[in-house]
């Protein structure tokens, strides 16, 4: 059988599973659609937030990135996974403990204000929307590569899918349909890098393949040889500060995003909170391990497979030719001896103000002859090891899983922020349960559909969006939550002033730098990491100002003491 | 619960943490950034130490962590009689 064929069967056996998850989980109240009824066991709430949180980007590019880097990849591999150390210690349990729905819900009520809680709703919306948009462009992506199915078409099918189990189900299908998902992706992202380790190095498990053989040492030779610095020589792309500052940023990014934060309050206890974070980040790093070792894999084997051969003969390979059509891989014969040269530097100059290479366009300056886009180095894997056609689709399956189930984490946080926090906390107070579950149900679906109709014409900044979100995370959410859990004494006036100032010094210099021509003036800081500057001072800011405001009222702090006790949490919703 | 021994638990929790947020920053900030050429003088199986600790060990560790601080907490929360 084909390999289309087989995408075609197993992403239909997928698609349904989920759409008969969604039907069995539908809910009835509102307690069931925002947090799953708070009885997600703590191993299940973990694979559901792994899936939530590995989205296109971790399943596709990645590796790919990796790749690239060499060592300075780190500031991904660290970076997203470090933050969970903050979020089980700092955050999670406080905030299971604490119990209601939201995470405005928690600035709301512990700054005793409705300006706090409006601020917490649109930075909620505005990093989900920022991040759910990439993730739909990725489901077009994989229907286009795989079936031929135009980008658009299926970014519908996807959007349509997710919309029928997110309505039906809210969170609760919402979270079993992600234990699906982390099955589908984790073992789509698995079986492959079993195969290519062992090709390579005679060792199955890619993490012990990495560190054990000698496939990295060969690498770095290889690439010395051509010219480039060794694969694990560090800060050739960023420098040391920078690589501090990202990675930094995008840990307590991480910590501060709401759809991480809420799959928090799905488990039934304070106790289930903390393992559930220490399940997630294990079902996370069984990715995060196997990524770098693909990267190391996939570049030593690229290299081998092209470099000097002839550039027809390379043509013929069934996988080089397929990617060739895609545009994701170019060669370019610059020195006219038909063989092809790999080498530092661009094989073809950008197309003005894109991240894009103009074919047409050779760059001089450089003898690379290989165009190579980084989402090829996972999708042409399996490929590479010349692996069954199924394993092939699988992969399919595994990318459109990783980007469906992110999706729909974001598009809760967005549902709850309309209907919860904006509708019922604010303007109608009164509303039955019987409102409030229709209310929550409408905002999904129009949720859903504003996202779609962005992923079908996505602004042109998304990269600088992604850098937005973590930034924005960082530099508001984090600090407001910590020291509104660890700081008895930090007040309304604090926090407001905290958030503010983080924000617009954290988005002025992503703005200013990318957009404006501002020259990177805080030590030559890069935008992805400004965040982590606008965190500190967000502290600060917020410390200062606490202790010169009157402190807050008593119910509030009786509310902190009550979040550090862990016993009453199944209860304590229930005020 | 009286305020003493309120306070006593919660000390106990930020100890804890502050410990485990040690070791947090010493692997990754530490070994995978500011120490990452030093340590690369030395091997671990035929990789860079401070690569590993960059591109696997900080990760690995970072999970190992959690399950201390979930098993630590149960125990702090048995003792202080805040269990549920």
């Amino acid at each position: 059988m084909s390999v289309e064929l087989w995408t075609w069967i197993v992403v239909f056996l997928t698609f349904g599973l989920y759409i008969g998850i969604g039907i069995w989980a539908r809910v009835r109240e509102t307690e069931g659609f925002y947090v799953a009824g708070r009885g997600v066991p703590a191993v299940a709430n973990g694979m559901a937030t792994a899936a939530d949180w590995m989205s296109a980007a971790s399943f596709i590019s990645m590796a790919g990135l990796i790749s690239t880097l060499g060592y300075d990849g780190a500031i991904y591999l660290m970076g997203w996974t470090g933050g969970y150390v903050l979020l089980a210690l700092l955050l999670a349990p406080y905030l299971r403990k604490f119990g209601k729905f939201t995470v405005p819900d928690f600035v709301g009520d512990r700054y005793y204000s409705q300006t706090a809680r409006v601020v917490a709703v649109i930075a909620a919306i505005f990093v989900s929307f920022t991040y759910v948009i990439p993730q739909l462009v990725g489901v077009g992506t994989v229907f286009a590569r795989y079936l031929g199915v135009p980008s658009i078409t299926g970014l519908w099918i996807g959007v349509a899918v997710t919309a029928l189990f997110a309505v039906l189900g809210g969170m609760k299908g919402i979270t079993w349909t992600q234990v699906a998902q982390y099955t589908v992706l984790i073992i789509a992202y698995l079986i492959p890098g079993f195969a290519i380790a062992s090709i390579l190095t005679g060792n199955p498990i890619p993490q012990l393949a990495l560190t054990f053989s000698d496939i990295t040492t060969r690498l770095n030779q290889i690439q010395v040889d051509l010219g480039f610095t060794q694969y694990t020589q560090p800060f050739q792309s960023f420098d040391m500060l920078n690589i501090l500052l990202i990675t930094a940023c995008l840990m307590f990014g991480t910590a501060g995003l709401p759809h991480v934060i809420i799959r928090f309050y799905t488990v039934p206890t304070v106790k289930d909170a903390r393992a559930s974070a220490g399940w997630a980040l294990l079902f996370i790093a069984l990715l995060y391990t196997t990524a770098p070792a693909i990267a190391v894999f996939a570049r030593y084997n690229l290299i081998n497979t092209l470099n000097g051969k002839s550039i027809e003969e390379v043509k013929q390979i069934d996988w080089v030719a397929k990617w060739e059509k895609t545009g994701l891989l170019r060669f370019v014969d610059k020195d006219g001896d038909g063989k092809i040269t790999i080498a530092p530097g661009r094989a073809f100059n950008l197309i003005p103000g894109t991240n894009r290479p103009d074919f047409n366009n050779p760059n001089p300056n450089s003898k690379n002859e290989v165009f190579i886009n980084n989402d090829i180095i996972v999708l042409a894997t399996p490929e590479v090891a010349k692996l069954a056609p199924i394993i092939i689709a699988l992969v399919a399956a595994g990318g459109l899983a990783a980007a469906l189930s992110t999706a729909s984490g974001l598009l809760i946080v967005i549902s709850s922020a309309l209907s919860h926090d904006l509708y019922y906390r604010i303007v109608n107070p009164r509303a039955t349960e019987a409102q409030r579950l229709l209310i929550a149900r409408i905002g999904i679906l129009l949720a859903v559909l504003v996202a779609g109709y962005f992923g079908q014409n996505p602004p042109g900044f998304i990269a600088q969006l992604v850098a937005f979100a973590f930034g924005l995370a960082a530099s508001s959410f984090f600090p407001a939550i910590l020291l509104g859990i660890f700081d008895k004494r930090t007040t309304r006036e604090g926090a407001i002033a905290g958030m503010v100032v983080g924000l617009i010094f954290t988005a002025s210099y992503i703005i200013g730098t990318s957009y404006f021509g501002m020259p990177r003036w805080f030590f030559g800081v890069s935008p992805e990491g400004i965040g982590t500057v606008g965190m500190v001072l967000n502290l600060v800011i917020t410390y200062v100002v606490s202790r010169l405001t009157p402190e807050p009222p008593k119910e509030v702090q009786d509310l902190v003491e009550s979040v550090r006790i862990p016993r009453g949490a199944k209860e304590a919703h229930y005020h | 619960m009286d305020k003493a021994k309120a306070e006593a638990y919660w000390r106990a929790n930020t100890t804890l943490i502050r410990n485990l947020l040690i070791v947090w920053a010493v692997v990754s900030y530490g070994f995978g950034i500011v120490l990452v050429s030093l340590l690369n003088n030395i091997k671990l199986g035929a990789l860079p130490l401070g690569f590993w600790f960059a591109h696997q060990g900080a990760i690995i560790i970072f999970v190992i962590l959690i399950f201390i601080y979930a098993a630590q907490m149960n125990k702090i929360d048995q003792q202080f009689d805040v269990h549920e």
